[in-house]
């Protein structure tokens, strides 16, 4: 696991069935792109969260594909129908192996 | 002859809308929809060539100024977070850690960002919160002190910053600090390096124009520590001066010198009476 990695995330607590919200997400991750080379003029090698998905109650509702272009605590914004109350569950894919988990309750009312 | 002239025009508009772009807007700062910002102000009287004080915020384009107004949207908030771990961790022979002494930071530290530098009177000289918290590691934790300008200390000072966010900067210029004072102010106006440049040349004569592709600003330290976008790290007042004063290309003075703190002192005192930002988020 990279250093200091760390999922945040920010869902509303409830919302209206049928509702449209933004959901926010961001992780802490160095995103090296294993393009630069270190003091000793090796590469250094490419460690990027290379996948970020969010389900909710089960049902995908983004999936995306990550390269080595974004930068450092990738930041990803998007909207999402909330149909009924449930939880949204944020997974990101390490090229190490690492998986970073983090859900959030959302009500409806 | 109409060719001449129209494109005299286009380089008129072209002149115009350059200016626009880097002149300081009228937006407004509220953070978190609760901490309202003061962003522009009168300068104190002990500032010569300032009338009103700009912060920094409004020389950034919108997409830049939005980042700063949400807490999750700030990634300087990031280092802030990691520095409330640390407070929370026992460090050094003493087994202590800043909350065995300070209890939490969200009440004991708020305001304290907004008088530093300021003088210490065992140490008979103007500290830096750097030069503090140091001094809290190794006097009374038994830890080894941080690097001045390394990511440990920033975020610390970050956390420090963030809750006294909104209140105005407020650094004494007078006392026991105003030797020191008047040396930073020395400073300010000297000279340096290849291009024979003082902070003065570029924050005061010219804010507001551009520097190659980026708007001078005042060059206020209550934004600081600072998230640049260029680097995607918390930037300390000291190494944002190295910076400066390489760009003039003269030998800088080392972070944590006597001459960085003492124009660290004299550039809070320019900015006396903005609110406190730290941790913004900055080109």
């Amino acid at each position: 696991m990279a250093d200091g990695v760390k999922p945040r995330v920010k869902v509303p607590k409830k919302a209206a069935a049928g509702d449209t919200i933004t959901i926010k997400t961001l992780i802490s991750h160095k995103m090296e792109s294993g393009q630069r080379k270190g003091k000793d003029g090796n590469l250094i090698p490419r460690s990027i969260i290379n996948r970020f998905t969010c389900e909710f109650n089960g049902k995908s509702v983004i999936d995306v594909t990550m390269e080595p272009a974004i930068s450092t605590n990738p930041y990803v914004e998007f909207d999402s129908m909330v149909p009924e109350a449930g939880e949204f569950k944020f997974t990101w894919y390490d090229d190490d192996g690492s998986v970073y988990e983090t859900a959030k309750q959302i009500a409806i009312g | 002859m109409k060719f001449k002239a129209m494109t005299a025009l286009a380089g008129a508009l072209a002149m115009v809308t350059g200016g626009a772009l880097a002149d300081a807007d009228d937006d407004t700062l509220t953070i978190n929809e609760e901490i309202e910002i003061i962003t522009k102000t009168d300068a104190p009287a002990y500032i010569d060539g300032l009338s009103e004080l700009i912060s920094g915020w409004h020389f950034r384009s919108d997409e830049t100024q939005q980042l700063e107004t949400d807490d999750f949207d700030n990634p300087g908030m990031l280092g802030v977070e990691a520095a409330m771990e640390v407070w929370e961790t026992a460090d050094g022979s003493e087994g202590k850690s800043c909350a065995d002494c300070h209890e939490s930071a969200e009440e004991t530290m708020v305001g304290v960002r907004a008088v530093y530098p300021k003088w210490n009177d065992n140490a008979e000289a103007v500290w830096t919160l750097e030069m503090a918290i140091n001094g809290c590691r190794t006097e009374r934790m038994g830890a080894e002190a941080w690097k001045y300008d390394g990511d440990d200390i920033t975020n610390m000072v970050a956390l420090i910053s963030s809750v006294s966010r909104g209140m105005p900067m407020s650094v004494a210029v007078d006392g026991p600090a105003q030797a020191t004072w008047e040396e930073g102010k020395e400073l300010y106006y000297t000279r340096t390096g290849q291009l024979d440049l003082s902070c003065a040349n570029c924050h005061e004569d010219n804010y507001g124009n551009m520097i190659r592709a980026d708007h001078l600003s005042q060059g206020h330290t209550n934004g600081f520590p600072t998230y640049r976008l260029k680097n995607a790290k918390l930037n300390s007042v000291h190494a944002r001066f190295k910076g400066c004063v390489r760009d003039t290309r003269a030998e800088t003075y080392a972070p944590g010198s006597p001459e960085f703190v003492a124009l660290e002192l004299y550039v809070a005192s320019r900015g006396n009476g903005l609110s406190i930002e730290g941790p913004a988020v900055r080109n």
